[in-house]
């Protein structure tokens, strides 16, 4: 597998970080060592193995559905970096 | 004080020999006097510590005391805590007031611990040397000039010098076992899904398990018991009966099968670690345990599918801090999109950037099978090499780290050779078997040398009892370093 510079651009962007050209440049050395080591564990045979996902292979809980959570919308926006009226603000998305 | 052990505190404190008030000051001046040289803690609140102290101590005057009540513990910054700044070693997060308690620190309160301060990390634990923290590199007590390990490496710091009795860490792929080995102190991972990951800021969900570090194993013990249990609000959290951990502490060990990988001891690691672990092999053996050879042969595989499913994880975690509800966001932009490319781009450090775009590139259309399930069917073949391993032996025991402690700045600007610091902690992260560092001397530079310990699944309190028996018969743990007295 090779990587070019356009490929760090787009999973960057896909990623929602901007990148500059030296920093995608910068980036794409870095990335190419690493898949490189990444690349080591093709050469395993796992046609009859199945993937694994937790550490215990246990099925997720299931709950019963009713509100558990309290309103807590005043505290919990005070950290946020813009809110009006109990809503979160942000650059408007709708001509 | 300031060298006692949690048991010692925990029976002057109930004695009234000292109160929690007075212990937390002791702890809290040892911190404004040394923090500055190590930089173990992003943040300290005297005031929270204080009252959290003042409560302890009623809690001991009305005989209501739990063995940890009153004790301060420094707490890792990746764990939220009500009113305190919990930045994760980030920019990110650098305004971020916690509005609530993890289960981790909700479980400290309710037994009347004290919350000492937050530790110094790499940011968001993504790291083996703590040099990737927003606040600056932590540094290793026996030598300022060398890193104290990561991701944990706050809370191994503040430990190993004394400014806090005991701390929590986490550990995705040996970041609590890596920098204890790194600083001389004792650490655990307990099996994956034991303590709660509810309020503990999301790396890498299937690996990630806190766990506690402190001075012996002993101190680990207790404060395991205390981090601990079932939580509801963590998906992935075991549904399991409270255990004592310290009840098997004074078990002879003859018989006892230590396996040892042969992988592990085969080549890469340098010759003061396999001096160190080898006469560690001699102590175990006196102790009448025998040694058996296992083979782990996908273990040299466990750096690649760590570095496929860690980062794919993280791109899918990370993904939350986009400037809206909470963190940085950046001051200015053209458009919604642009805000969070902006306030993403600002508010993440290099090495975070560095994983999510490896993490979004193999979950990506087109790569998600040859990486991510490819990397999750490897991952199961290692899993499977402990458990035919395990038939031949009760533990197993190698190096927790290739070397000791390097020098601040010697691997920070090559990615591949940090990420092989954690080339014989990450196997066991990938099974969700429990791992521990033990300190069991020192290697060049008189920098330390740690043990790791590798037991069964829910085999924490046989670990520990491997650990303790050890420290009885050896001192490597009660050794400072030059300064710290």
């Amino acid at each position: 597998m090779t990587l070019s510079v356009n490929d760090v651009k787009r999973i960057a962007d896909l990623a929602c970080i901007e990148t500059s050209e030296s920093e995608a440049q910068a980036t794409l050395g870095q990335l190419a060592d690493i898949f490189k080591l990444i690349e080591t564990m093709q050469v395993v045979d796992t046609s009859s193995v199945e993937p694994m996902s937790h550490a215990q292979d246990v099925v997720q809980r299931l709950r019963e559905d009713k509100i558990t959570e309290s309103d807590q919308r005043d505290l919990y926006q005070s950290v946020a970096p813009q809110t009006e009226a109990g809503l979160y603000l942000v650059p408007k998305v709708i001509e | 004080m300031f060298n006692a052990s949690l048991k010692q505190l925990s029976t002057q404190l109930a004695e009234r020999k000292i109160s929690s008030v007075e212990l937390t000051k002791e702890f809290l001046q040892r911190i404004k006097t040394l923090n500055a040289e190590y930089n173990a803690f992003i943040t300290v609140n005297e005031a929270l510590s204080l009252a959290q102290a003042q409560n302890a101590d009623q809690i001991i005057a009305a005989g209501q005391a739990n063995k940890l009540t009153g004790i301060p513990i420094a707490q890792k910054d990746i764990f939220c805590a009500k009113d305190w700044l919990t930045t994760c070693g980030s920019k990110m997060l650098s305004n971020f007031v916690s509005p609530y308690d993890a289960g981790v620190i909700e479980r400290f309160n309710q037994i009347g611990a004290v919350n000492i301060g937050k530790t110094n990390m790499d940011e968001f634990a993504m790291g083996s040397s703590n040099e990737t923290s927003f606040y600056g590199p932590v540094r290793n007590p026996w030598d300022v000039a060398a890193v104290p390990g990561g991701s944990s490496g706050g809370s191994a710091s503040a430990v190993a010098a004394r400014l806090a009795p005991a701390a929590t860490g986490t550990d995705t792929g040996g970041s609590i076992r890596q920098p204890a080995a790194l600083c001389g102190i004792s650490g655990i991972k307990p099996t994956y899904g034991l303590v709660s990951r509810y309020g503990m800021i999301a790396f890498a969900s299937s690996l990630d398990q806190g766990g506690p570090m402190a001075k012996s194993a002993e101190d680990l013990a207790l404060m395991l018991g205390v981090m601990t249990g079932f939580d509801a609000r963590d998906s992935t959290s075991l549904q399991r009966d409270s255990e004592d951990y310290t009840r098997d502490l004074e078990k002879p060990l003859s018989g006892l099968r230590i396996g040892l990988p042969k992988e592990y001891f085969a080549k890469g690691m340098s010759k003061d670690v396999e001096c160190a672990v080898e006469q560690a092999l001699d102590e175990y053996r006196k102790l009448g345990a025998e040694m058996v050879e296992v083979s782990l042969p996908n273990s040299q595989l466990s750096i690649p599918v760590y570095y496929v499913l860690a980062p794919a994880e993280a791109s899918s975690n990370l993904s939350r801090f986009d400037g809206v509800r909470y963190g940085h966001r950046a001051k200015s932009y053209d458009d919604l999109n642009d805000m969070y490319r902006k306030s993403r781009a600002e508010g993440f450090g290099a090495e975070v950037k560095r994983r999510i775009l490896i993490g979004t590139y193999v979950l990506s259309h087109g790569y998600y099978d040859a990486y991510y399930i490819k990397a999750q069917k490897v991952r199961r073949l290692i899993t499977q090499d402990f458990v035919d391993a395990f038939k031949q032996c009760d533990i197993m025991m190698g190096p927790t780290s290739p070397t000791v402690a390097f020098n601040i700045g010697e691997k920070s600007s090559d990615p591949i050779q940090m990420y092989l610091s954690d080339i014989y902690t990450s196997a066991a992260s990938l099974a969700g078997l429990p791992g521990m560092s033990v300190p069991i001397g020192f290697g060049d530079k008189n920098r330390p040398v740690g043990l790791h310990i590798i037991g069964n699944y829910f085999k924490e309190a046989q670990m520990l009892n491997v650990a303790h028996q050890y420290q009885l018969v050896t001192d490597w743990h009660q050794r400072l370093p030059t300064g710290i007295d």
